[in-house]
C-alpha cells in the first residue's frame, strides 16, 4: 500500500501557537480534516458520475413501473406490468435468443480465431508488424463507418460480395445478405468478427508476450510437441487473459447497438434486433418510455447478474491461482 | 536452417495472407471505388479505375460541411478528454495515495460504472439533458461522455499512481509540499505516459460515439463525423462511388491518429482490460 497521507503520520498545520485542544481532540480534528481532503479530491468525479450516470440509471428503474410517454413526470403507476409484458413480447424473447446466438458464435468461432492468429503472430515471422496493424485497424474505425461500408459491400446484387461470388462462378451463393431474414445474423456476425477480433487478438498477444520463453523451452526439452506445448503451457498461462476477453465479448453482445442500428436497424422484420435496439425503438420512435425503461433495466440486470456470477465463479480462480501456484497447485 | 524454418511456417504464412486479404479488401475496395463514377463502379467493380475520377473526393473536401463535421468531432473529443482526465486524475490520486473511511465503497461504486452500458442509460440520460436544456449544445455530449469514461480512467490511473514510490511523497512533504502541490508538481508530470494512454482511449471513444450525438444534436451545426457518415449515405443512397469516397475520407483521421498513438492505444486497452 502506498498511502502515505495517513492521518497520524502527518503533522498538524503549523499555526505558530501551541495546540489549544487536548491531544485526543486534536487527533480527531486532524482525522476529519484528512478525510475531507481525501474526499474533496473525489468530488468532481463523483458529481459528474453521479448526475450523468447513476441518476439516469436510477430514474430508469423508477420509470420502468409507469406507463409514460416521456413528457412531464411519470404518473400512471402500473406496477410490474411493463416487465410482464416484456417477457411475453415475442420480439424481446427473440432479442434474448439472438443475444445467446451471438455469444455462442463469438465464443466458439471469433475468440478461437483471434487466439490462433495471436499465436501465429507471436512467432518471429515476416511482416508481423504489418499484420498486427492491419488486423487491429478496423477496431478503431467507428461503428458508423464500418456499418455503412459493409451495408454497401453486402448490397444485394450490386455489392462487392455478390460480385466476388459471381466472378468465381458461385452466383448461387450470393444473396440478399442483410435483407434476408435467414442470413442477416450470419452476415452481421461476419462484420462483427471483421471489426472486433483484432481487439481480442491484441489482448492475447499482450498475454502471450508475458509468458516467459524458458517455460516453453523447458517443455520443448522435455519432448513436448507443438500442440502439447500450447495445450499444457501456453493455454493455462494465458487463462487470465482469456477470461477477461470472454467477459468483454459477452458484455459486448448483451449491449450491442450501434452496428446493428446503422446496418439494419433491427430488420428485416426484427430478425436482427437486439435488446438495445428494441429499447431504442420504443423509447425514441414510439414514445413508450416507461416500457423502454423496463427494457433498459432488464439489459442492465442481465449484464450485472452475468458480471457478478462471472466474477464469483470464473475470475475468482485468478486470485486463487496467484496464491496457490507457488505451492504447486496450478491448473 | 532457414529453409527448414520457411517450410514449417509456410502454412502460417498462407493463413496470414488470406486473413490479411479479407481484412484489407473492404478498405482497398472503398478507396478505389471512390475514384470511380457510380456507373463505372457497377460496370467494373474490381479493376482499377479507368479513368480515375477525383471529383468524388474533391467535391467532399471542397464542400465545407465535411470540415465542419471534422471540427466538431475534434472539439467534442478534446473537451471530453480534458474533462474526464482532469476529474479522474484527482479521484485516482485520492484512491491511490490516501487511506480514508469509505474508500473501498466509493471505488466499488465507480467500478460498477464499468458495466453501465451507454445504450441502456441513454434514454433517461436524454430526458435529463432535455430538462437541463443541454440539447443542441456540445456540453450535452461532452459531459455525459466524460461521465461514462470516468470509471475506466480512474481504474487505469489509480494503478499507475500507486506505483510511484512513497519516498518521493515523503520528500515532497518535508519540502513543504501539500497534497495538492505533490499531485500537481510531482505526480502528474511523472504520470505523463499514463495520462497519454487514458487520453488516447478517451479521444477514440468520443470520436466514434454515435448514439449520443445523434440524439443530442437536432441541428446539423454540431454533428460529428459518425452522424455525418450516416446522413451522407441517407442523402446519396444511390451514388455508391460518392459514399465510398466519403467513407474513406472519414477513415483518414482515425487511421492517422492510430498510426501516431498505436503504442498508447494498444497498451491502454490491454491494461484497461486486465485491471478492469
Amino acid at each position: 500500500m502506498a498511502s502515505t497521507y495517513l492521518p497520524d503520520k502527518r503533522s498538524a498545520p503549523d499555526t505558530g501557537r501551541p495546540p489549544p485542544l487536548p491531544a485526543a481532540a486534536g487527533r480527531t480534528r486532524r482525522r476529519v480534516l484528512h478525510w475531507l481532503t481525501a474526499v474533496g479530491f473525489q468530488v468532481p468525479a463523483l458529481v459528474l458520475f453521479g448526475t450523468l450516470v447513476l441518476l439516469p440509471m436510477l430514474f430508469a428503474l423508477y420509470a420502468a413501473f409507469f406507463r409514460w410517454g416521456g413528457f412531464g413526470m411519470p404518473e400512471d403507476f402500473i406496477g410490474g406490468d411493463n416487465f410482464t409484458r416484456l417477457f411475453q413480447d415475442p420480439v424481446f424473447l427473440g432479442d434474448l435468443w439472438r443475444c445467446l446466438v451471438l455469444v455462442g458464435l463469438s465464443l466458439l468461432l471469433q475468440l478461437p480465431f483471434a487466439l490462433a492468429l495471436a499465436v501465429a503472430l507471436n512467432q518471429r515471422i515476416r511482416g508481423r508488424a504489418v499484420y498486427r496493424m492491419l488486423f487491429f485497424a478496423p477496431y478503431i474505425l467507428s461503428e458508423a463507418i464500418t456499418g455503412v461500408l459493409f451495408s454497401m459491400i453486402f448490397a444485394p446484387d450490386d455489392g462487392l460480395a455478390d460480385h466476388l461470388l459471381g466472378a468465381v462462378g458461385l452466383d448461387g451463393l450470393g444473396g440478399q445478405w442483410f435483407a434476408d431474414p435467414s442470413t442477416v445474423m450470419a452476415t452481421l456476425f461476419l462484420v462483427m468478427t471483421w471489426k472486433y477480433f483484432g481487439f481480442h487478438m491484441m489482448l492475447y498477444l499482450a498475454g502471450l508476450q508475458s509468458i516467459p520463453a524458458e517455460l516453453t523451452e523447458a517443455a520443448l526439452i522435455d519432448g513436448a510437441g507443438p500442440w502439447q506445448r500450447f495445450r499444457s503451457v501456453t493455454l493455462p498461462l494465458l487463462a487470465p487473459t482469456l477470461r477477461i476477453s470472454v467477459f468483454l465479448s459477452v458484455i459486448g453482445s448483451i449491449q450491442l447497438f450501434d452496428l446493428v442500428w446503422i446496418v439494419t436497424a433491427g430488420g428485416p422484420d426484427h430478425h436482427s434486433e437486439t435488446m438495445a435496439v428494441t429499447m431504442f425503438q420504443y423509447g425514441f420512435k414510439r414514445y413508450q418510455v416507461g416500457y423502454a425503461s423496463a427494457i433498459s433495466v432488464v439489459i442492465f440486470g442481465i449484464s450485472l447478474v452475468f458480471a457478478l456470477a462471472y466474477q464469483r465463479f470464473v475470475l475468482r480462480r485468478d486470485l486463487e491461482g496467484a496464491t496457490t501456484t507457488m505451492r504447486g497447485g496450478g491448473s | 536452417m532457414s529453409v527448414r524454418r520457411r517450410g514449417r511456417t509456410l502454412p502460417v504464412h498462407a493463413v496470414l495472407v488470406v486473413v490479411g486479404a479479407v481484412m484489407a479488401v473492404p478498405l482497398l475496395y472503398a478507396v478505389l471505388s471512390g475514384f470511380k463514377s457510380t456507373d463505372q463502379l457497377s460496370r467494373n467493380p474490381f479493376g482499377l479505375p479507368d479513368p480515375w475520377v477525383t471529383s468524388n473526393y474533391t467535391d467532399i473536401l471542397g464542400s465545407g460541411s465535411f470540415w465542419q463535421l471534422l471540427g466538431s468531432s475534434t472539439v467534442i473529443a478534446a473537451g471530453t478528454t480534458v474533462v474526464v482526465v482532469a476529474v479522474s486524475a484527482l479521484a485516482a490520486f485520492s484512491f491511490a495515495r490516501f487511506a480514508f473511511r469509505g474508500r473501498e465503497l466509493l471505488f466499488t461504486l465507480f467500478t460498477m460504472g464499468l458495466m453501465f452500458p451507454f445504450a441502456v442509460a441513454v434514454l433517461p440520460l436524454f430526458l435529463l439533458l432535455r430538462s437541463m436544456d443541454l440539447l443542441d449544445n456540445p456540453l450535452g455530449v461532452i459531459l455525459p461522455q466524460a461521465a461514462f469514461g470516468v470509471p475506466m480512467t480512474i481504474v487505469i490511473l489509480r494503478g499507475f499512481f500507486r506505483e510511484i514510490p512513497a519516498e518521493l511523497e515523503e520528500a515532497a512533504t518535508l519540502d513543504g509540499c501539500g497534497p495538492l502541490g505533490f499531485f500537481w508538481r510531482i505526480l502528474l508530470p511523472m504520470a505523463r505516459p499514463a495520462l497519454g494512454t487514458v487520453s488516447v482511449l478517451a479521444v477514440v471513444a468520443s470520436w466514434n460515439n454515435f448514439l449520443l450525438p445523434l440524439l443530442v444534436f437536432n441541428e446539423p451545426s454540431w454533428w460529428t463525423l459518425p452522424i455525418g457518415v450516416q446522413q451522407f449515405q441517407g442523402q446519396y443512397s444511390s451514388e455508391y462511388a460518392r459514399i465510398f469516397a466519403y467513407l474513406v475520407l472519414a477513415m483518414v483521421p482515425a487511421l492517422a491518429f492510430y498510426s501516431v498513438a498505436e503504442r498508447q492505444l494498444v497498451g491502454g486497452l490491454a491494461t484497461g482490460a486486465t485491471k478492469g
